[in-house]
């Protein structure tokens, strides 16, 4: 038993880290321009279908660089032309907005490739396991958490040493002050928006070796990422990261333990969350509210 | 006023016109025959968009495959039969009433036919009783529907879960032992899926050696097989369906699980396999029907007919749409009437000519359960077998008749309006 | 800006929905399509409660809506009620489960707000979905349908008639939506648009900010779980998905597509949305691409709705 429980915990932790991965584009997002992105699960969505067409052309390496890159693209494209005039308004359009995108991004995703699930094909070497023992621990596995230490990894460095990184740290404090010493907040923000939706394009591709790729693979991702924000605390990266942790923890010891609620689980603890200290493990106080 | 801001004002005619046409008549939807004052109709009302959307697609294609051999065939009563289409989504049950309404009341349908989704099916019974219109359901498996939720006017062609249950425990239990593990979508479907397998198994002597109830939906089964693989047994029963099937099997792979137990379940179709890379193609499972199969009759017509239709080889959603339409004109044939109450008594133990049952086994609608009785193919999913679609290698035919329970144990109790 | 009513529109407005069965045959619509309107009409426009005259975003209200289906499903179901005792069932419920939740995210606001309602809206479609004994889990609750009304002068027969359906519905959203237009009206109703407009400067006047949103929480999730309830007897039926966020999602784009400050706004957008999404869905798959659409173009070019547009094109 001890062991059904150190493996779901460990197991927990890589399923945890992915969560991670799509919650941080969210939140880089949420926290520098106050754009609940609904359509995030879409551009998730987008990263793997993406990845699927190219890897026939440019392998599976080429399409895991390639393919967050084109959503990415498409993400600043959006961000410039539908996004930007609501930054500063009432944040309901920007929620509404995205909804919108989010269905259209579903509708597309089938008229171009088909309502039929589609078979993700990985590199033979990465899709076996370790070892017996620890057969849970997959090649696959193991080169996600590769994938998103790295990636989190570089975003934690960009934003810590690079100018770019303190200006979008700062512009989350002060966006006004940020304006007033001549940064273009505007590029700033289109910026932001474009990394935040690579993590997305690239825990897509991840996702699209994990699961199975059909259009409504962005859907079911979108809700665990919310809550990994509101657990981990608004405005703080840091906390996001952690949030998405211990869901997927949470979810794997569920599953040991009361196996129906391994979905209900996180709501719960997010509602704990919000009543013992509703501004997240390490959210700040004052933040949006 | 006039020269108010332009823009302003070209918005609002943009507004204005925009409401005239939401006024705007609207027009009817899909049509897919020619349309003739006297045309019998046929309602399908099946998701289009959403998860099943892949299924009920093909459920759609095969409809419109037997409608047009109908109508070339001449038609019902000698009036060509219209097929007409609306998108009940794949779960809003409220937008797959409203449609049905819509078919019955709106376009007049003399037929209804839907859902892929087993809840939408039963709300739409719901429907089709209190109006009275002949309806088929092609693949809404719920035992409920030809079960405790009979209808007199609602018949179904897709098997209930204790037929494959039952078809596949014993090939289980003979081949590979008799401890099993459950992993079980937690709803109706899955539920009697498996109170259906563990009576078959254990009247062969298996035995449960665990379980979890999973949600829809789920994306990782990780921590699942993990439990699975710590109890044990022989046998790991997938028995869920869609994406989470595509998921699961892909993990179990990846796991390496099958190198040390048994994967297997009881239903399997074709789609979710197409989604699984070749390696996890594996697996014991019952399916509902099979394009290959080699020498018989008819069957090789209907799939070169599918493929000039739809570029692939039929799937069994496709076989469900296609008895479906067909059994709407073998009905009215038979009662020499559109009425549903003729239609249904003329349904009773109705035997499918074999160019429609496309089955080694007799097909035929069970008198009080209007439950179709047809063949059940048990076998392996493979790689690749004689074609690059054949993914599916069959080892067992069993009859649907012997598979199927008592009436008294379905809990249909049927009672026809006076 | 007080809720904004004119006179002769009122009448008109209620004209149209006195007639709806009879003129919505005319143009291709149905008596059900009718009903459905005026259901997601007066859900559309218990949101707008709190969305638009109290200035506090829920994006969370199809959880209450849901409560009120399942409170009266399953009170016809298993307690056998008649049709009045089971929507109050349904809204007895909803109310209670908002006032809980009211009290536990009444001090956020803005984004973080938005956020918590999704994510409590996505408990209750859970507990639906898991719950399976009793709510019927994801094949919904069925067997069972809405029974003819009992006046003791006289029955109406809701169930087999779908046009006294219809009015009954109208009653109830007549009842409800005068309810919420005097609550508006009052004195409460003015400290509301006060809050909306500025709240720190409503709190220096002396306005219980916190108790205020709360209660208009409450009401805005109480009328909105009638009509929940109301869907509920439509159909026959329910199921999870009256839970989940896509249809909060659409009553929001509702209630601005028709003109959040105004009192009929949601409703006329609830007109045009359920009309729109019936009449494009039967033509085309696409037509969730054509529902979305709608959304982008709302947010970018009618943020003020149709009543905005038409009542600023009026003034110019």
């Amino acid at each position: 038993m001890t062991q059904v429980v150190l493996f779901n915990v460990f197991n927990g932790l890589i399923v945890g880290a992915f969560y991670a991965l799509m919650a941080l584009g969210l939140s880089l997002i949420l926290n520098l321009s106050g754009v609940i992105n609904f359509a995030h699960g879409g551009f998730l969505a987008l990263g793997a279908y993406l990845a699927f067409t190219l890897i026939p052309y440019i392998g599976f390496w080429g399409a895991l660089i390639v393919a967050p890159l084109l959503t990415s693209a498409l993400g600043l494209v959006i961000e410039r032309l539908l996004i930007r005039p609501l930054y500063g308004g009432d944040p309901l359009y920007g929620l509404l907005l995205t909804f919108g995108l989010a269905y259209i991004f579903e509708d597309v995703t089938r008229f171009i490739w088909g309502a039929q699930s589609l078979p993700f094909q990985l590199p033979a070497w990465l899709t076996t396991s370790l070892s017996s023992q620890f057969f849970f621990i997959t090649g696959y596995r193991v080169f996600m958490i590769v994938i998103v230490v790295a990636a989190v990894g570089g975003l934690f460095a960009a934003l810590n040493y690079t100018r770019l990184g303190m200006r979008i740290r700062a512009g989350t404090r002060d966006l006004d002050t940020v304006s007033t010493l001549g940064v273009n907040v505007r590029v700033l923000r289109s910026l932001n928006f474009g990394i935040g939706i690579y993590m997305a394009g690239l825990a897509g591709v991840l996702a699209a070796g994990l699961l199975g790729l059909s259009p409504t693979i962005g859907a079911n991702l979108i809700m665990p990422s919310f809550v990994a924000i509101i657990v981990g605390g608004l405005g703080s990266l840091l906390g996001t990261l952690l949030g998405g942790l211990m869901i997927g923890v949470a979810s794997g010891l569920a599953a040991v333990y009361f196996p129906s609620a391994t979905e209900a689980v996180i709501y719960v603890m997010m509602g704990l969350v919000l009543l013992v200290r509703p501004r997240g493990l390490l959210g700040e106080e004052g933040r949006l509210h | 006023m006039a020269n108010a801001n332009p823009r302003l004002l070209n918005r609002r005619r943009l507004v204005k016109s925009g409401l005239a046409l939401a006024g705007a008549r609207f027009a009817g939807p899909f049509v897919i025959s020619t349309r003739a004052a006297e045309a019998v109709r046929i309602g399908l009302d099946n998701p289009l968009t959403g998860p099943l959307a892949s299924l009920g697609k093909n459920e759609l294609i095969g409809c419109q495959m037997a409608i047009d051999e109908i109508d070339a065939k001449g038609g019902v009563l000698g009036r060509p039969v219209e097929l007409v289409v609306e998108d009940s989504t794949s779960g809003d049950a409220g937008t797959a009433v409203m449609k049905a309404r819509k078919l019955i009341g709106g376009d007049r349908v003399d037929f209804l036919l839907g859902n892929t989704n087993s809840a939408l099916s039963l709300a739409m019974a719901e429907v089709s009783n209190e109006e009275r219109i002949l309806h088929i359901v092609p693949g809404g498996h719920t035992d409920a529907v030809t079960g405790a939720s009979c209808h007199w006017n609602v018949f179904r062609v897709c098997s209930t879960t204790q037929m494959e249950a039952n078809a596949v425990a014993d090939a289980l239990i003979k081949a590979y032992g008799k401890k099993f593990y459950y992993i079980t979508f937690d709803y109706a479907f899955g539920h009697t899926l498996e109170a259906g397998l563990i009576k078959a198994a254990t009247a062969l002597g298996g035995t449960r050696v665990g379980g979890d109830l999973v949600p829809l939906g789920t994306s990782d089964y990780s921590s699942y097989l993990i439990k699975a693989q710590a109890a044990n047994p022989d046998v790991i029963l997938f028995l869920i369906g869609g994406d989470d099937m595509t998921n699961a099997l892909k993990q179990a792979v990846q796991f390496g699980l099958d190198k040390k137990v048994r994967l297997a379940g009881a239903q399997q179709e074709l789609e979710p396999l197409e989604g699984l890379p070749p390696e996890a193609r594996i697996g014991t499972w019952v399916m509902e029907w099979y394009w290959n199969q080699p020498g018989a009759p008819h069957v090789a017509e209907f799939v070169e007919a599918v493929k000039k239709r739809a570029g692939r080889v039929p799937t069994a959603r496709n076989w469900f749409g296609y008895v479906s339409a067909w059994t709407c004109a073998l009905a009215a044939a038979k009662a020499n009437s559109l009425k549903a109450l003729d239609m249904a008594k003329a349904l009773q133990d109705f035997h499918l000519p074999p160019e429609i049952a496309l089955g080694p086994n007799p097909a035929f609608y069970r008198a009080g359960q209007n439950q179709l009785l047809a063949s059940l193919f048990v076998g392996e999913a493979q790689a690749e077998g004689s074609a690059p679609d054949d993914l599916f290698k069959v080892t067992k035919v069993v009859d649907g008749a012997k598979a199927a329970g008592t009436l008294e144990e379905s809990g249909c109790k049927m009672t026809w309006p006076t | 800006m007080s809720p904004t009513r004119l006179r002769p529109f009122d009448a008109a407005v209620l004209i149209l929905l006195l007639f709806m069965p009879f003129w919505m045959g005319a143009i291709g619509g149905y008596t059900e399509l009718a009903t459905r309107i005026v259901v997601m009409g007066l859900a559309a426009m218990s949101l707008n409660f709190l969305l638009g005259f109290t200035g506090v975003l829920s994006f969370g209200h199809a959880a209450y809506f849901g409560l009120g289906a399942y409170g009266a499903a399953m009170g016809i179901k298993y307690l056998g009620l008649g049709t009045i005792p089971a929507v109050a069932l349904g809204v007895a419920v909803a109310t209670l489960a908002a006032m809980a939740i009211g009290a536990l995210i009444v001090r956020r606001r803005g984004v973080y707000f938005a956020m918590v309602t999704i994510a409590f809206g996505q408990v209750f479609y859970f507990l639906a979905f898991r719950w399976n004994a009793v709510t019927g889990g994801d094949d919904g609750l069925s067997g069972w349908h809405r029974l003819p009304i009992n006046f003791g002068f006289a029955t109406l027969d809701i169930f087999g008639n779908d046009k006294a359906f219809y009015y009954f519905a109208l009653v109830v959203f007549a009842v409800c939506v005068a309810a919420m237009a005097v609550l508006l009206n009052s004195p409460f109703g003015r400290s509301l648009t006060a809050i909306r407009e500025n709240e720190r400067r409503a709190r220096f006047l002396g306005v219980p900010v916190e108790f205020h949103i709360w209660l208009s929480f409450v009401i805005s999730c109480l009328f909105v779980s009638v009509a929940g309830a109301l869907y509920a007897l439509l159909n026959n039926f329910t199921d999870p998905r009256a839970l989940r966020f896509d249809l909060s999602g659409n009553l929001v784009i509702m209630a601005v597509l028709g003109g959040m400050r105004f009192f009929w706004g949601p409703l006329i957008g609830a007109a045009i949305f359920v009309a729109l999404q019936d009449y494009v869905s039967s033509h085309t798959e696409n037509w969730m691409s054509v529902i979305g659409l709608v959304f982008v173009l709302v947010v970018r070019f009618f943020p003020r709705g149709v009543l905005g547009m038409l009542r600023s094109g009026a003034k110019a």
